[in-house]
């Protein structure tokens, strides 16, 4: 019953850390896939925290009904990318999702079986941290849709490293491959002097996926005019095509396409 | 006692839940007949343990978000820590992220045990008046604790009532992002030993503003007083040229 068989390739962004840009990297992979002609859908099963609509400049928007289902929220009129989030559903941005697992699981389901996604090169799945309900259910619901695998999201220091550990633990225990790993918020580059600090850390990812053989896809920096873009909601690899971390997710996203259906580190 | 019982399967709703008995998982199950004629819920006994048990802590503050990776366990440890350099107080640290338990890792405590002993289980001291609890302690480093919500709820409920805090200036209760299981349960589980208030961290983004205006409204329904706002990662200064940046 789910609505994913025109869909060619699943791909979930997870980190099992809280706050290292799972959502910042979904928004940017599918920016950067439009870029590259694909036609891309953005789903967010983060229901206690749904960040897409921001980033994606769609607060506010409004999910309309069509006799097939819900229709996706389409980010502008040539609708090569579109998102599906809580955040379209709730009466107001404040408005809080008090829910337990069985009520988030089957929202989740809805989601998957009553979008109308319609024919899409990329379906790229958002998710909140944690290995819990959202995770278990996702993983039990897209069984028969055949996802390509996981991009694991990490920033360098050792407290995400210990979540993502336990990520990529998960991903292994019910057999989801691990398409490669992305170390975000590595270093900053002072706008003032150029001189490079790693804040958080540096090469905590890369040494992760060279010790548990998963692809390293690459890394991001702490970049304030990404942050500032994204508090605004606006398409940054457009705008800014000259920002040091434009490299990163370009790297990152014809990595990911040229990876397709390999099982690369599972 | 309204936790999921050890022979539930492992998708089991909990028997305190309307499904209780109901769902299809539950076919099979030696508790499905009491759980469906509502046998199993009720008033739960365990709030009044757990009352008893912190009868000595004299407040209990949560660390609440909404949103991950602002700071919530480093912010804990460090207040817990700024409020331990008076030995005249005694501070308990309790970490309720079943998840991503970060606190152990935060305070130097990886590799440590949880002891039993006959008053309960032994928080692990990390200085003479300051304990801890966490998750972290009971599971192996990279190992993945992948449970559904009544059994994240069944360790909250352990970490309240069988832990031997004894007396307390106070608890501090770190939680994990979000406003769903951990938030209800630690809010239900307390509403006999009452929560004295919560402190929301953010960082300046307004990705993170966003969920925390959510927990905000969390807070409000639930009735929990909120002591106050921290702002995290609040800038940047360059240690090259001292300029300070927002990032």
């Amino acid at each position: 019953r789910m609505q994913t068989k025109d869909i060619k390739h699943i791909i979930l962004v997870l980190s099992g850390k809280g706050g290292v840009g799972k959502s910042t990297v979904s928004a940017q992979i599918g920016y950067a896939l439009v870029k590259r002609g694909k036609k891309v859908g953005l789903l967010d099963v983060d229901l206690c925290g749904p960040s897409l609509p921001q980033l994606l400049g769609l607060s506010g928007k409004d999910v309309k009904r069509s006799t097939q289902g819900w229709v996706p929220v389409y980010a502008d009129a040539s609708q090569r990318m579109c998102c599906m989030s809580i955040g379209f559903l709730l009466p107001s941005p404040d408005s809080a999702i008090v829910w337990r697992g069985p009520k988030k699981n089957a929202m989740i389901k809805q989601f998957l079986e009553e979008v109308v996604w319609g024919e899409l090169d990329y379906l790229i799945i958002d998710t909140p941290p944690g290995t819990s309900d959202e995770h278990i259910s996702l993983i039990e619901y897209l069984q028969d849709s055949n996802p390509d695998g996981a991009v694991i999201v990490t920033t360098p220091q050792g407290v995400s490293l210990a979540d993502v550990r336990k990520e990529i633990s998960f991903c292994q225990k019910v057999n989801m491959p691990i398409l490669g790993l992305i170390e975000n918020m590595s270093g900053y580059a002072c706008p003032h002097c150029a001189e490079c600090t790693n804040i958080f850390s540096s090469d905590g990812g890369k040494l992760l996926a060279e010790e548990l053989d998963l692809k390293f896809l690459g890394k991001i920096p702490i970049d304030p005019v990404l942050t500032e873009q994204s508090d605004l909601g606006s398409n940054f690899i457009e705008k800014f095509p000259d920002s040091p971390s434009l490299n990163s997710v370009m790297n990152l996203v014809d990595s990911l396409i040229g990876s397709d259906r390999m099982n690369i580190g599972a | 006692t309204g936790e999921t019982p050890e022979n539930a399967p492992h998708d089991c709703p909990g028997p305190q839940s309307e499904e209780a008995g109901k769902q299809s998982t539950c076919e099979g199950c030696p508790n499905q007949g009491a759980c469906a004629s509502g046998a199993n819920k009720g008033p739960d006994p365990d709030l009044e343990a757990i009352l008893e048990r912190l009868s000595g802590v004299k407040k209990k503050i949560l660390v609440l978000s909404g949103k991950g990776g602002v700071g919530k366990s480093t912010f804990s440890a460090q207040f817990s820590f700024a409020l331990a350099e008076s030995d005249a107080r005694q501070i308990g640290l309790m970490d309720i992220d079943i998840c991503g338990p970060s606190i152990p890792k935060l305070l130097g405590l990886e590799g440590q045990q949880v002891h039993h002993s006959n008053l309960g289980w032994s928080p692990v001291y990390v200085k003479d008046n300051l304990g801890v609890m966490s998750i972290g302690f009971m599971m192996a480093a990279d190992e993945a604790v992948i449970w559904r919500g009544p059994k994240k709820n069944g360790m909250i409920k352990r970490f309240l009532r069988d832990v031997d805090w004894d007396e307390l200036d106070f608890l501090i209760i770190d939680t994990p992002p979000g406003t769903s299981d951990e938030h209800l349960s630690i809010t239900q589980y307390l509403n006999e030993a009452g929560v004295d208030g919560a402190i929301l961290i953010t960082t300046p983004q307004e990705v993170a503003l966003a969920d925390v205006r959510k927990e905000i409204n969390f807070c409000k329904k639930v009735g929990i007083p909120i002591l106050g706002v921290v702002e995290n990662m609040s800038g940047f200064v360059c240690p090259s040229c001292k300029v300070c940046h927002s990032t």
